[in-house]
């Protein structure tokens, strides 16, 4: 690893506020998009000579099309609850890394043109003309916000900073300034199906690879099916989990679990990628394009049940957008989820006895659980309110006899980002994700001292990424993030007796 | 005075009610177009209820955010409904049986509504987040708001105003027949700012009184794999299928 140009967070166990710190993060952007990026996802090449028109007009029309913009622009009181909830204002000090003052940097320009008091007395409410000044911060803070509602649960109208954030980055896209890391990637999923460009006779060797990897290690012949038309369920994964370090080893755990389940799966090399960008740039036409390959593919393979694995942003737009964005579901079976958290898939086999797992596989490890931002305040599992909290910590306590949770206020919803999501996973932003984490190590590091904890689990293909960037950071192990499925996979009893 | 007041009462009040109504059937006409609670969220439009009472009775999303702001907030928002409630003996003759059994608590109400504003401001100014995310019409807000209750108490503890007077001004409004208005400093500062307040509240940040019953994160079911939820969209970017 290279000398970073800049200081990691000391760990401190209890998770101080830092004093303001204004511009302490103003030199952080990340790469601009450029032109073939931006127009493959239907937004102009470069910055458009009308921009501050194109701009207005934009806003204009979100202001009509989202409730939630004309409600949180005007009723925050700056009340101040959210100015220490963010992860990137605990890690960074930079203001406007506040929730509210992110939201700011769009509000003082909605008060300014749409607002009667904006446009008749701007400096007694705080309103601003829309200049470059304006549109590069911008750009520099609406990426530095992963878009995980923590500052929603705190403000007492519900203020969702990630919502006034998809905006701002909608309204940078439409004038001709888009991100790099999202939209390239966004356009490789149009394309090949996926984040990474994967096609499909790479990924069918990269499945015959991991075939033949379980095969010398436990003996048995689980099978990684693609593109098998007539199986019952479509599995969508994201594609870090084809080859990524932990993400692959949760890969193998689903094919375990679906092996010795017997029911009949497939991945599609068409739909080869759970998670969707298009919700982090905030443009529901990119968000739906990619969806709707998942619906395609599952009516051409002809499977009765869509099964999702471990993404948390994957999981918000599967759970919550899916049927909107690309339903009826109408030819799936009705009896299951549609779609189907692999969490739920494997909790439901396990509690109607069909599997069986014996936690003393895992007795070598002291295991707690990251709650994905996306997951925890942004979707749901199982039958009631909070089975996204209940459902993954049956399946680690039914897998490891040693489990602990961190401390209550960085769990469940109060969960703190890991610092890559939103579509910050770039290296371009790394000391911003480094920061960003600071509040989930320092939690982490408690349960270190306090607990013995060895291992810790995600659901989330951009929380495996991010950990095992910024652990080592911490002075941690890298391999201290596993796949929640691959702690279950281990801990399965298959047939032959592994 | 009696005139002019009663003329500024009619414009205030017009000009509230209908600015106020085009702002909240924008909220109401402006499409939620997905699924978007903060989780866990309730799944049924019971639970949404009893979340939306937590949230304005008991502030529990603030309470879970900041306990200073909560209590500050909470005893100037209660006090102001004893007061406001309090308040309807100037527009009841016979004053309303549980109005006027909660006559003794007015003072209280607007005791509480002053010290909940005095630790609103202090936090403003003493708490470098909040004071950095303040701007001039935050404070003026404050200002107006210890103004008026502060002329309220003044008039209940120092200078008694001619209440009688009030009241029957008040009443001439409402029946378009007008009355005289005590000219008293207290009753006639109470009263503008009042005004005041009433032509502001559509164009400011105190629209966060309707604006909390249309946030989509608090009022929307968690239940989007059991009903498909569509855009509202007039040209629905996605054709059925």
């Amino acid at each position: 690893m290279t000398k970073p140009d800049f200081e990691t967070p000391e760990l401190t166990l209890t998770q101080d506020v830092p004093a303001v710190q204004p511009g302490a993060m103003e030199h952080s952007k990340p790469f601009v998009a450029k032109a073939a990026h931006q127009e493959a996802l239907g937004f102009p090449g470069e910055l458009v000579d009308n921009w501050k028109e194109v701009a207005l007009d934009k806003m204009s029309d979100l202001l009509k099309t989202y409730r939630s913009l004309p409600v949180f622009l005007d009723s925050c009181v700056k009340c101040g609850a959210c100015t220490d909830k963010c992860h990137y204002y605990l890690g960074t000090g930079d203001p406007k890394n506040m929730p509210v003052a992110r939201q700011d940097l769009l509000r003082s320009v909605y008060r300014r043109y749409f607002t009667v008091a904006g446009k008749f007395l701007p400096k007694l409410v705080g309103a601003k003309d829309l200049t470059e000044e304006v549109l590069e911060d911008w750009y520099k803070y609406y990426h530095q916000c992963s878009e995980c509602r923590r500052c929603s649960v705190y403000c007492p109208y519900g203020i969702d900073t990630a919502e006034i954030t998809m905006a701002g980055r909608e309204i940078l896209a439409s004038v001709g300034i888009g991100q790099k890391y999202s939209n390239e990637i966004i356009g490789k999923v149009h394309k090949i199906g996926n984040n990474l460009g994967l096609p499909k006779p790479a990924l069918a060797d990269t499945l015959d690879g991991l075939e033949e990897e379980v095969k010398e290690d436990i003996g048995v012949d689980v099978k990684f099916p693609l593109d098998q038309s007539g199986a019952d369920v479509l599995v969508i994964v994201p594609s870090a989990d084809f080859f990524a370090e932990p993400h692959v080893d949760g890969l193998i755990g689903y094919a375990k679990v679906f092996h010795q389940s017997g029911i009949s799966w497939t991945l599609s090399s068409y739909a080869s990628e759970a998670a969707n960008f298009g919700i982090f740039v905030g443009n529901y036409e990119n968000m739906q394009k990619v969806a709707e390959r998942i619906r395609t593919a599952a009516m051409e393979l002809g499977v009765k049940r869509i099964v999702v694995g471990e993404c948390g942003h994957a999981w918000r737009v599967a759970y919550s957008f899916w049927n909107t964005l690309i339903g009826p579901f109408d030819f799936l079976d009705p009896k299951f989820p549609i779609p189907q958290h692999v969490c739920e898939f494997t909790n439901d086999l396990l509690s109607q006895h069909i599997l069986r797992l014996d936690a003393e596989a895992n007795d070598d490890k002291i295991v707690t659980f990251h709650d994905s931002c996306n997951v925890s305040r942004g979707s749901r599992m199982g039958n009631q309110p909070g089975g996204q909290f209940i459902i993954p910590r049956q399946l680690l306590r039914a897998a490891c006899n040693n489990f602990v949770d961190m401390s209550p206020e960085t769990t469940h919803e109060h969960t703190f980002c890991c610092g890559g999501g939103g579509g910050l996973l770039t290296d371009d932003l790394l000391e911003l994700r480094v920061k960003g984490a600071s509040p989930r190590m320092n939690a982490l590091q408690r349960v270190i001292e306090d607990e013995g904890v060895t291992h810790m689990a995600a659901i989330c293909a951009i929380c495996k990424s991010q950990f095992s960037k910024v652990l080592p950071f911490y002075g941690m192990g890298m391999d201290m993030i596993v796949s929640l499925h691959q702690l279950v996979g281990d801990a399965l009893v298959l047939d032959n007796g592994h | 005075m009696g005139i002019i007041f009663s003329v500024l009462f009619y414009a205030a009040s017009v000009l509230f009610v209908v600015a106020l109504g085009r702002r909240i059937f924008k909220y109401a006409t402006t499409p939620a177009p997905l699924v978007i609670p903060t989780t866990p969220a309730p799944m049924t439009w019971l639970g949404v209820i009893g979340r939306m009472l937590r949230e304005v009775v008991f502030f529990e999303s603030l309470f879970k955010g900041n306990k200073w702001t909560w209590l500050f907030g909470w005893l100037f928002h209660f006090g102001m409904l004893i007061v406001l409630v309090e308040h309807l003996r100037y527009v009841s003759e016979p004053v309303w049986f549980w109005v006027a059994s909660i006559q003794w608590l007015g003072p209280y109400g607007g005791m509480a509504m002053f010290v909940g504003l005095a630790g609103l401001w202090v936090r403003r100014l003493v708490v470098d987040r909040v004071r950095y995310i303040s701007v001039l019409s935050d404070h003026l807000m404050l200002g107006l708001m210890v103004a008026i209750v502060g002329s309220g108490l003044v008039m209940v503890y120092v200078f008694p105003t001619d209440i009688v007077m009030v009241k029957s001004f008040m009443l001439g409004l409402i029946k378009f027949d007008w009355q005289p208005l005590p000219s008293d400093p207290p009753v006639v500062v109470h009263l503008v700012l009042t005004l005041v307040l009433m032509i502001i509240f559509p164009f400011s940040k105190l629209l966060h009184a309707p604006g909390v019953f249309f946030s989509p994160t608090r009022n929307m079911r968690d239940n989007p794999r059991e009903r498909r939820h569509t855009t509202g969209w007039r040209s629905d970017a996605h054709p059925e299928k």
